[in-house]
């Protein structure tokens, strides 16, 4: 198959060679890291940030209603380190309940694992969502 | 503290998963509709599958 020059054409039109930076190429992914789905909302995507956002917070405050841990930086089990990096891409949430101390329980029942679990995948959620800011940011994602 | 059974934690987990996979995987509206509920398929028939998967291992 050969595609015709004028279809190159169009496809270089839409995406630039080089991400373009600018400061909300900065902004976005940083703020969307801070608030699930604000990176969005700032952006003007008002239905797909409110998406994020109640899918990753909701995510976030069952795991804790769960009993679910936080995990604390740590430098132990390899688990743990990873559990501690999903936990963080939750942001400002991670923040807010590590000040207080949420989530500083011992996983005891099979719920509070469900719970660990939900805190984990929501930070993990979320860093998608912070990579995908940044892709509306820079213009490759409409 | 809440309680959930497995089947409804599996369930809320793959609602929300499949909403954040559809919006960021996709470009248009449609397709990200369409993708977040072939996440959601997916995810349900996964959990089903192993759970049947399961009983016959136990049986």
């Amino acid at each position: 198959m050969v595609s015709s020059p004028a279809g190159k054409d169009t496809i270089a039109a839409k995406q630039p060679a080089t991400p373009i930076a600018t400061t909300m190429s900065v902004v976005a992914p940083a703020v969307a890291w801070l608030i699930p789905g604000a990176g969005h909302l700032i952006q003007k995507r008002w239905i797909r940030g409110l998406l994020l956002m109640a899918s990753v917070v909701t995510m976030f405050v069952l795991g804790l209603l769960m009993d679910g841990r936080v995990y604390r930086p740590n430098g132990g089990d390899i688990l743990d380190i990873l559990g501690f990096i999903g936990d963080l891409g939750a942001g400002g949430m991670y923040i807010v309940s590590r000040a207080m101390d949420l989530g500083h329980v011992v996983v005891a029942h099979a719920t509070a694992d469900y719970g660990t679990k939900f805190i984990i995948v929501a930070g993990l959620l979320n860093f998608i969502a912070v990579a995908d800011a940044y892709h509306i940011a820079i213009g490759k994602k409409p | 503290m809440l309680t959930l059974s497995h089947f409804n934690a599996a369930l809320l987990f793959s609602t929300f998963a499949s909403v954040v996979f559809g919006i960021t995987q996709r470009d248009t509206p449609r397709e990200q509709v369409r993708y977040g509920l072939y996440c959601f398929a997916m995810f349900m028939g996964g959990l089903l599958v192993a759970g049947w998967v399961m009983w016959a291992l136990r049986h």
